[in-house]
């Protein structure tokens, strides 16, 4: 299983030969695909000659755009590597039954699991969110870029040097097999000795940097750079709800970070935070963790309730119905997902009054989130749908969502949760409001600002297949979790006794296969769109008739996004300009303050997933050097005073003239 | 009567659907899930009435309102109405304000540290009823149960006879675990170093499953056990099966044994129990070596040992590795053991030596 932990050598730690799993075939073949792959790509881009263009253009940008598309691709890569982990283990429970264990022994099983729920959610739906967020809300709010560009960089870089370390622990020693929130002792150094959860640690440590650091950007970039007249009652629901999204990352990453500080010190230097003995109670990681991990699940649903509000608004060609119910319904559900988390340990002993305190809090979230769907249902009444593939993500997620909130809140009621909780109806619930709710919202907020960030739309065929592919395959994957739970079968199992189980994992994993489906659907529609983009061009910059500022400026946008900041009347603030026949300035161009790229982020990540790793294998002397090139650099990075540059007032005449005579069909 | 029309309620449409598989927590066999299960079928059929409408008006708008349907009502700048927002807070909070009076009055009445107070919905506790004691230990990765008013244990099974109140009190030996087993009551998690409690009621006879319902590791997934529903008699009968067991005898070393990491473990009968044995795996010192919780508390309670006794003594301790599950960790030893009943062996020898690292 894993080396003796105690045959360290100086140069390289804990790191022998032995911690690569060359006896594993589904890893030395999956090692070889992604070596072959990635030599591939390697070597196309030296044979192009496009080593040169994505260092200047893309990896040291510090232009919110093209950063916020990064953000996505990164996600969309993990996404890959997530759900080919779901696969397994859909493959595992369908024929693990009786005399059959299957093919993923326990350790190999509880490490997918693992890996499955920590990608899933730090480095698919966190980076599908703050991508978009990202991309859009400088857009929205008629700004330049984000307060911070190069913090920006810098965030998107740790996120991604906290993916590759994930990746890392497929190839070289092991990734934690303690389940995605690790809880102690099962996670402390007497029970989970190896590296993996050390990994874990380290992987969303730095990831973390980026993400809080992020959170501090947009909450100022939304606070201070709002183009005129957008006071916060203006604001595009989407942009409302990043804001709350950001307050509760800055208000809540740093608890994981101190929760996982302490699991550290208890792995590292023999503290007892967390342990049995000495009087450390494990009791506190979990009361701890989930003081981050509930706000979490809102800072990921609520960027989704903003694109939907977006696009249905949009789609039914209306004003939003409600506006300032639904930015206050917004509010409260950012104040209340502050006081739900004990709804996650009912099971642990609390006395009946505290635990009815926490059942109830949860349910009155509730109520905002079903006002936000009424307002959503009463935008359509009296619309005029147009049926593009956002809006019917937007449908699918409106009837599926609504599921998954009624077994919340079955759920938030101690007595009946002490009978779902761990179990598969628990699963199904969360997947029902991730999936239903996040990852449609993502997907429809993809397709919704395609053509802004490119300037070609997506193709609809593929796209519409996409969605009915996840719609179907969710209902096929989940529902048979619901009935599993209903029968009393918990979570994290790898083998069954009971025959009569086995139909229902097999229709989930027929399921999985749909969503499978579904996702491949989405890539051949990457494919297909850009292989038809001549025909799918968009030159007006508002393909679909849209409501708000992003509409306004050119697809893709210039570095500058609006040559002239506008003045915002009203919250529909394109429409409302579309509306009062607003003419594009033409003449009279200034030359633009903008900030410059640096490869400083680039750096100071590289170093820290070599931090990473040499803390993680116990290589000391490896680790104080990185740490010390670390601080280094960022210091030296503080005496860099070549930090911007301005775009000539030619330069944006020239860029503006191109947009004008696009416009009128040239 | 609210039980039969609630059993109703929930077996007309899922019967269809779902016969021949075992719902067992929308079917159970005692008394405590049973009303989880009411409190469940309840509060669904009242969200059931908001969320049947939205799902409905969402379906019906959306194609009402198609692009394609020019004959509908197009109001394009029609986005506020103080009336229907009134009702659309209002609706969710009713429902929620119904629901949050049975969750209290549920969450209190189901408290699963609260003693029953009755056998099912028609009968109360007879007189003179003697509520069965059962202590819950669950290891890496098996169940031990002690009777400790029977004298006896056993590892992976479990009985209790019908209609009998069982007062369990639960712990583990290393990982969270959650005792489950969702015929009787809804799970509670098992934690080391600290006690939880269950109290529940069987009462059908029958075989039924338990299991781990929180992950604790490799051999999770086995950690399951039967649970017998018995008769008074069958009860009594397996009680004397148990006692049968000669030569058996669940004392420290025993346990010490059976605590080793092992996974399948096949059924277990100890005859005999050292009484004292639940609550030294609580405070964690079943091993005489190490000193229990209690007595740390109670040294800590009178201001401590000082220095000498405290960090020295903390210093001096290293438990050796448990096999399959890493390396070992410092640990208090007792002050005094069966060799040493005063102490002061101990306590002179943790004088005479200087401090070792307690890192690891």
């Amino acid at each position: 299983m894993s080396p003796a932990p105690d045959s360290t050598s100086f140069l390289f730690g804990r790191l022998t030969l032995a911690a690569l799993p060359l006896h594993e075939p589904i890893l030395v073949a999956t090692f070889a695909a992604v070596a072959l792959g990635g030599v591939a790509l390697l070597a196309a881009i030296t044979r192009f000659g496009l080593w040169g263009y994505l260092w200047r253009e893309w990896l040291t940008t510090v232009d919110h755009k093209r950063i916020g598309i990064m953000y996505i691709i990164l996600a969309l890569i993990m996404l890959l590597r997530g759900f080919a982990d779901a696969l397994m283990m859909r493959a595992q429970q369908a024929i693990a039954f009786g005399a059959s264990e299957g093919y993923l022994p326990p350790h190999h099983y509880d490490q997918i699991f693992t890996a499955h729920g920590v990608i899933m959610i730090f480095f698919v739906a966190m980076p599908l969110v703050t991508g978009l967020m990202n991309f859009v809300v400088p857009l929205q709010i008629g700004a330049r870029d984000v307060s911070f560009p190069f913090l920006n960089n810098f965030s998107f870089w740790m996120t991604t040097a906290g993916a590759i370390l994930v990746m890392m622990s497929l190839f070289v020693g092991e990734f934690a097999a303690t389940g995605w929130l690790a809880y102690p002792p099962l996670s402390g150094p007497v029970h989970s000795p190896w590296v993996g959860v050390d990994y874990y640690i380290w992987a969303l440590q730095i990831a973390g940097v980026g993400t809080t650091l992020s959170g501090i950007n947009l909450i100022v970039t939304i606070v201070k750079m709002r183009a005129p007249g957008m006071s916060l009652m203006k604001m595009p629901v989407f942009t409302w709800t990043s804001l709350c999204t950001n307050v509760l990352i800055v208000a809540t990453f740093p608890v994981l970070t101190a929760t996982l500080v302490l699991l550290t010190l208890d792995r590292y230097v023999g503290t007892n935070f967390f342990t049995n003995d000495l009087g450390g109670n494990p009791m506190m990681y979990v009361n701890l963790i989930w003081i981050w991990g509930h706000p979490e699940v809102y800072i990921l649903i609520l960027p989704a309730f903003g694109v939907y509000s977006e696009v249905v608004s949009t789609f039914c060609r209306k004003r939003l119905f409600g506006y300032t119910s639904m930015v206050y319904a917004t509010v409260v559900i950012t104040i209340l997902s502050y006081i739900v988390w004990l709804h996650h340990f009912f099971t642990m002993g609390s006395g009946a009054s505290v635990n009815s305190f926490f059942g109830i809090t949860t349910m009155i979230i509730s109520i905002p989130t079903g006002a936000k769907l009424f307002n959503w249902l009463f935008t359509m009444y009296r619309g005029r749908i147009r049926f593009e593939v956002p809006m019917m993500w937007t449908v699918g997620f409106m009837v599926t969502f609504v599921i998954g909130g009624m077994t919340g809140v079955m759920l938030a009621i101690p007595p009946a949760d002490f009978q779902f909780h761990n179990t598969l109806f628990l699963i199904a619930h969360f997947h029902n409001v991730i999936i239903g709710g996040v990852v449609f919202g993502m997907l429809a907020g993809i397709t919704y600002w395609f053509p802004k960030a490119f300037g070609y739309r997506l193709d609809p065929f593929w796209g519409k297949l996409s969605f009915w592919f996840w719609l179907v395959g969710f209902y096929f994957a989940f529902m048979p979790l619901y009935v599993l739970g209903l029968m009393g079968v918990t979570r994290r199992v790898n083998h069954f006794e009971d025959p009569s189980l086995q139909i229902w994992f097999v229709v989930a994993a027929f399921g999985a296969v749909l969503i499978a489906c579904g996702i491949g659907c989405f890539l051949v529609q990457l494919v297909v769109s850009f292989l038809r983009r001549d025909q799918l061009r968009d030159v007006t910059g508002d393909p679909w008739d849209g409501r708000t500022l992003e509409w306004a400026t050119a697809s893709p946008p210039p570095a500058y996004n609006f040559a002239f900041t506008p003045v915002i009347q009203d919250h529909d603030a394109w429409w409302d300009m579309k509306q009062r026949g607003h003419a594009r300035p033409l003449a009279g161009f200034r030359p633009i303050h903008m900030p410059k790229n640096t490869g400083t982020g680039v750096i100071l990540s590289a170093l820290s997933l070599v931090l990473g790793f040499a803390l993680i294998w116990h290589i000391w002397w490896l680790a104080v050097l990185a740490f010390a090139a670390v601080l280094y650099v960022s210091i030296e990075h503080t005496f860099n005073y070549d930090r911007d540059y301005h775009i000539p007032a030619e330069e944006v005449a020239r860029s503006e003239d191109s947009r004008t005579r696009a416009l009128a069909g040239e | 009567m609210r039980h039969k029309i609630s059993r109703l309620l929930v077996l007309v449409p899922l019967a269809a659907l779902l016969a021949g598989c075992n719902l067992v927590v929308m079917n159970p066999s005692g008394d405590i899930a049973v009303q989880q299960r009411d409190l469940i079928v309840a509060s669904t059929v009242l969200m059931l009435l908001i969320i049947v409408p939205v799902i409905l008006l969402t379906l019906f708008f959306a194609w009402r309102y198609r692009e394609s349907n020019t004959k509908a009502t197009y109001a394009p700048n029609w986005s506020h109405s103080t009336t229907l927002e009134v009702v659309i807070w209002a609706a969710p909070l009713v429902i929620i304000v119904a629901l949050g009076a049975l969750t209290w009055v549920g969450t209190h009445l189901l408290d699963p540290y609260r003693p029953l107070d009755r056998l099912d919905a028609e009968r109360p506790i007879p007189q003179g009823t003697r509520t069965l004691e059962v202590e819950v230990v669950s290891l890496d990765w098996k169940w031990l149960f002690i009777y400790p008013q029977q004298g006896i244990a056993t590892v992976n099974e479990l009985a209790a006879p019908v209609d009998t109140p069982i007062a369990f009190r639960i712990t583990s030996a290393s990982v969270m675990n959650a005792f489950a087993i969702p015929a009787m009551a809804g799970m509670i998690y098992s934690m080391p170093g600290m006690e939880t409690k269950l109290h529940a009621v069987i009462n059908r006879e029958g075989v039924y499953d338990g299991f781990s319902a929180n992950y604790s590791g490799g051999g999770f997934s086995q950690m399951r056990f039967k649970f017998h529903g018995l008769s008074q008699d069958g009860f009594d009968r397996w009680v004397e099966q148990a006692r049968a067991e000669q030569g058996t005898r669940l004392d420290r070393s025993a346990y010490l044994e059976l605590e080793k990491p092992s996974e399948r473990e096949p059924v277990r009968r100890y005859g005999e129990v050292d009484p004292e044995i639940f609550s030294l795996v609580v405070n964690r010192c079943v091993d005489p070596d190490k000193m229990c919780m209690s007595d740390m508390m109670a040294i800590d309670a009178r201001g401590g040992l000082g220095i000498a006794g405290g960090a020295l003594n903390i210093a001096r301790g290293k438990a050796p590795a448990a096999p399959g599950r890493g390396q070992s960790r410092p640990y208090v030893p007792a002050l005094c053991n069966p060799d040493d009943p005063f102490g002061t062996l101990q306590l002179a020898s943790i004088r005479a030596e200087p401090p070792k690292p307690a890192v690891n």
